[in-house]
């Protein structure tokens, strides 16, 4: 049987179990990270419904009406090819939110079993994969970003590559350093005892006892991925024109700032400080319920 | 003490062969094909087998990465066939600008959130509070490229208060005499306030966006260390013998909430390097950010897996720096 389920309290040692229906309602009570959940509540809509509320097509150019400002027809104005700014920003809130669930899918996927293979066992393996970690930490994550995508080469999925490559060690550290902790408690040992595979030790027993923080890490990175994949598109990394999104859609109308047409950086823009905002928001959230013991004086 | 600095410098060499050895394997290991990068995508196979072999990509790969080490230690970082000069050259050409435009930025990120993190600590729920708070969260969240166009707009396009966002001088004006290489300090060397006028106008912008991300997390930390100390019972003892606020809280406090202030600085270090790339573009500042921008351009990868090696390298040395500065803003801590 899961630990998880088998222990009455809600703590075991540092970690603590995830009881969803509260969470949520303690998660409410926060006023910031409700915000949060508003923000990214409303991009995922604008993602999911894009395709029925978006009123043009995003990469249908029409040369007669470019560079408009906002108007009644044109929302957010249209770009230097016409094409209507308000549909872009709702499609590319679906590249920005496959590319953050994808890119932090990524760094979970490697680094969760990574941090728990190096805890679990220790010795030379433990020790060979965090100094490779903490190697890879040494690396400021933007320009690490930009080494990987563009050694792959540009494009939508090199860019979420690399991002995921980059939040690898955050992680893998994270899940060490849990790991560490539960696997001398006695549910453990007790597993052990009895004979319990290794593997299954580590994600039936030790994972969802280790889940709260990660599941606050993988809020917060959703955020940074985003973020950081808007930059590689902005630089000609990430994703190429005519695809709509937030990052290469302010590239595209960078040039235009000078001569006085902000409508093509500005939405595009917002749209990627609220998306931020709300996952950083959920994030802090998430933590102060999960862990009460941080709220302190933030 | 400088057993201390020997031996961390020491500890520092097996994480620079991994920095260096991840760095290499970057360009070997992963999909992309070096040789393909170099040639462009109209190259033929005949082509690539020639830049392959020139190059030593059909060697092992541990050969591969003794002769990359080998260069390393003759200062050779490879050459930049879009600028058709060596690397090295760049950087040296361009290192300047970049160093005084983070400098600037740091110092400007210094000069406003102490302070506003100190107000905010000690006029905790007041407005000023809240209004810091505010910006902490939202200086955090702003991508770095929107908030450069959009302070381009404001005050080049609207209000016409910036010079155009072109390079570190006006173009009528001689740079100065080259001393250090930074326009700030070698036009005030060299007397020419017409020329640090200019420059300070030309880095101000660039500066303030580079900043803001650190300003406002240095703003948060700072906040959140002053609390803690303002809580101890050395600062009751301190307003207890009579000393007045101002020394209280700058005296005792502040000094005593700047070591994890000081750590989030050398962390955001790594940040500042990555965001220069994208503010020195936007700018067109002539630093190492705005040629790894354009070396992404032209797919010319040497001098972006430099520039990604030299990062790391920086980031660390200052890393081991802001732990030895720890010993000077605290003589508790001492280093045996």
């Amino acid at each position: 049987m899961n630990s998880a389920t088998q222990s009455s309290p809600t703590t075991v040692g540092s970690a603590k179990i995830i009881k969803p229906r509260s969470t949520f309602r303690l998660l409410l009570q926060n006023r910031l990270a409700a915000l949060g959940l508003f923000f990214i509540v409303m991009w995922t809509v604008a993602a999911l419904v894009a395709p029925l509320v978006a009123p043009y097509a995003p990469n249908a150019p029409d040369t007669s009406i470019k560079l408009q400002g906002p108007s009644a027809e044109h929302w957010f104005g249209t770009d230097n090819f016409g094409r209507d700014i308000f549909s872009r920003v709702l499609y590319g809130a679906q590249i920005s939110i496959w590319t953050g669930l994808i890119a932090v899918g990524i760094s979970f996927c490697i680094g969760v079993p990574l941090g728990g293979i190096a805890a679990y066992y220790g010795g030379v393996t433990g020790n060979v994969i965090m100094r490779v970690m903490d190697t890879l930490l040494a690396f400021p994550s933007l320009v690490l970003a930009m080494a990987i995508a563009a050694s792959i080469g540009p494009g939508l999925i090199s860019a979420m590559i690399a991002v995921g490559i980059v939040g690898i060690p955050e992680f893998a550290r994270l899940m060490f350093g849990q790991t560490v902790s539960l696997r001398e408690k006695e549910f453990v040992e007790a597993c052990r005892a009895t004979g319990v595979k290794d593997s299954i030790i580590l994600f039936r027993h030790i994972f969802p006892n280790a889940l709260a923080p990660l599941l606050v890490r993988a809020t917060l990175g959703m955020g940074f991925a985003i973020l950081t994949a808007a930059s590689l598109s902005f630089l000609g990394l990430g994703v190429k024109p005519p695809i709509s999104e937030w990052g290469a859609m302010i590239s595209e109308g960078r040039e235009y700032i000078i001569s006085g047409e902000w409508w093509l950086v500005t939405f595009p823009g917002l749209a990627i400080a609220t998306s931020i905002l709300g996952f950083n928001l959920l994030g802090d959230g998430l933590r102060d319920v999960l862990d009460p013991r941080l709220r302190s004086s933030r | 003490m400088l057993i201390y600095i020997f031996r961390r410098l020491l500890l520092m060499i097996p994480g620079l062969i991994g920095i260096i050895l991840i760095t290499f394997l970057l360009s070997r290991v992963l999909p992309g094909d070096p040789a393909l990068m170099i040639a462009g995508e109209q190259a033929d196979e005949a082509q690539l087998a020639k830049i392959r072999e020139d190059l030593g990509l059909n060697d092992p790969l541990y050969v591969q990465f003794f002769d990359y080490l080998g260069a390393l230690a003759k200062g050779d970082l490879g050459f930049a066939w879009h600028t058709g000069h060596s690397v090295l050259e760049d950087f040296a050409t361009r290192f300047p600008a970049t160093v005084e435009l983070t400098l600037f930025s740091i110092l400007i990120a210094i000069l406003v959130a102490i302070p506003v993190g100190v107000v905010a600590a000690t006029k905790k729920e007041s407005i000023t509070d809240h209004i810091s708070r505010v910006f902490s969260l939202i200086g955090a969240c702003v991508p770095i490229f929107w908030l450069g166009l959009i302070l381009i707009y404001f005050f080049y396009s609207k209000l016409g208060w910036s010079p155009a966002p072109m390079g570190r001088i006006g173009g009528e004006i001689n740079p100065p005499t080259h001393v250090t290489g930074l326009f700030l300090v070698d036009s005030l060397l060299s007397g020419d306030m017409i020329a640090f006028k200019q420059a300070l106008s030309h880095i101000l912008l660039p500066a303030i966006c580079l900043s803001t991300g650190t300003m406002a997390i240095v703003a948060r930390m700072v906040r959140s260390s002053m609390l803690e100390v303002i809580g101890q019972d050395y600062i009751r003892t301190a307003r207890a013998k009579g000393l007045m606020e101002r020394i209280v809280i700058f005296k005792h406090g502040l000094v005593n909430a700047l070591i994890p202030t000081l750590t989030i600085l050398g962390l955001q270090f790594g940040q500042l390097l990555g965001g220069a790339v994208i503010t020195e573009t936007i700018f067109s500042w002539p630093g190492l950010g705005s040629y790894v921008t354009e070396s992404i351009l032209a797919t010319d990868y040497a001098p972006i897996q430099a520039f990604t090696l030299v990062s790391a390298i920086l980031y660390s040395l200052i890393n081991l720096s802001v732990d030895l500065i720890y010993g000077f803003i605290d003589p508790r801590i001492r280093y045996d």
